[in-house]
């Protein structure tokens, strides 16, 4: 199996949510590709490896595949499997795309609690630094 | 007998079954293809149990009838379906290879390979008596029995039955990993929000007839909702 542990925990969904599975699946590949988990031209698992690893039909994970394919982050070689494209200006595009839709839904829940975007600049700020200041505190351990 | 490639791996037609002029089943139209994962959903009573009998040829119907790859049910549909009925009917005084013998015996197309590597990721020793065995380990001794033979359409009445949340997990993987995409399997179960990452088509049953069918994805996305949350508005008392 190629997908190691940290990918596989990141293979793992949330079944009870209404967005149908395969949709869940092409993000979460999406996903590995974007940040470079999975890197240009690297060789995908297999249906039925994935299938097995984020415990879903076998069908399910087709779907999630041919998705990809229609949007060319992945492409097949007929008897070799499936490979992440070789287009890194895609891939950017993809990136950025996730990038906006993420930040969109957060300012979105900012704005529903009622932070001003001046105030949720300033907020990020402040949290990001924490957050920098908690990391290097586990890290000390 | 040209027609026999084309035709379907189960068509169900107007089928109903009447126990004592009371109706358990009626006007049940389905169609089954190869290569897929139905769940068979239903509360407790709504004829799931009847259903699978009747497709196993084991009650005969009262209306309509059952085709399996365009032929009436007999000897061939008996090979090619592989049954795991809701409840055990292994001896508690024999081993779990006895077992393995009996199937092997009962079933020309039973793996007795595929068997032991099943039965070696549940830590299962052959040698032991099913007396000695919990109630879930004999289900799960049953579902690999069924799981290793080599059939068209596997048909599992309530698997997770009998097992404990955390082992239900397993049960699914085990399913799974021995799912051949070449043939179907049906599983019935009421446990539907353990079971609805396997299921590639839904079919919900209550008071004996089909209320809703469709494919898992597209329901999920038509309804913005886990299938198990839609059975359970569904079918709210």
């Amino acid at each position: 199996m190629q997908v190691t542990q940290s990918q596989s925990a990141a293979l793992h969904f949330n079944f009870s949510s209404g967005e149908p599975i395969y949709l869940q699946l092409a993000e979460k590949l999406e996903l590995l590709i974007v940040s470079g988990t999975y890197l240009p031209g690297d060789k995908l698992p297999s249906v039925r490896e994935l299938a097995l690893e984020a415990k879903i039909n076998p069908n399910t994970v087709q779907k999630s595949l041919s998705l990809l394919e229609s949007n060319g982050l992945i492409s097949t070689e007929r008897t070799n499997g499936k490979f992440v494209t070789q287009d890194r200006d895609l891939i950017a595009a993809r990136k950025l795309a996730l990038a906006k839709k993420y930040t969109t839904t957060f300012l979105l829940k900012m704005a529903e609690i009622g932070f001003h975007p001046s105030e949720v600049a300033r907020f990020l700020k402040t949290t990001g630094d924490n957050l920098k200041g908690n990391s290097s505190e586990e890290n000390s351990f | 007998m040209k027609k026999t490639h084309s035709s379907p791996l189960l068509e169900i037609s107007s089928l109903g079954k009447t126990f004592e002029k009371t109706p358990v089943l009626s006007d049940i139209n389905l169609t089954l293809e190869s290569g897929k994962i139905y769940g068979l959903l239903g509360k407790n009573g709504a004829g799931k149990s009847t259903l699978l009998k009747l497709i196993n040829d084991l009650l005969v119907p009262t209306t309509g009838n059952i085709r399996f790859k365009g032929h009436p049910l007999g000897v061939a549909s008996k090979s090619r379906i592989a049954f795991l009925p809701e409840r055990t009917y292994l001896d508690r005084q024999t081993t779990v290879l006895d077992n393995l013998d009996l199937f092997a015996t009962f079933y020309s197309n039973f793996d007795r390979k595929k068997a032991y590597s099943m039965l070696a990721s549940l830590d299962l020793d052959p040698s032991i008596k099913l007396s000695t065995m919990s109630k879930g380990m004999q289900e799960k001794l049953q579902l690999v029995l069924v799981m290793s033979r080599h059939a068209d359409l596997y048909i599992l009445d309530e698997p997770l039955g009998g097992v404990d949340p955390a082992t239900r997990d397993f049960v699914l993987d085990l399913i799974l990993e021995n799912f051949d995409p070449s043939s179907s399997i049906l599983i019935s179960t009421h446990l539907i929000s353990d079971i609805e990452r396997i299921l590639d088509e839904i079919i919900f049953l209550s008071h004996g007839k089909i209320t809703l069918t469709g494919s898992a994805d597209a329901l999920r996305a038509q309804y913005n909702q886990s299938i198990d949350k839609i059975f359970r508005e569904t079918f709210k008392c």
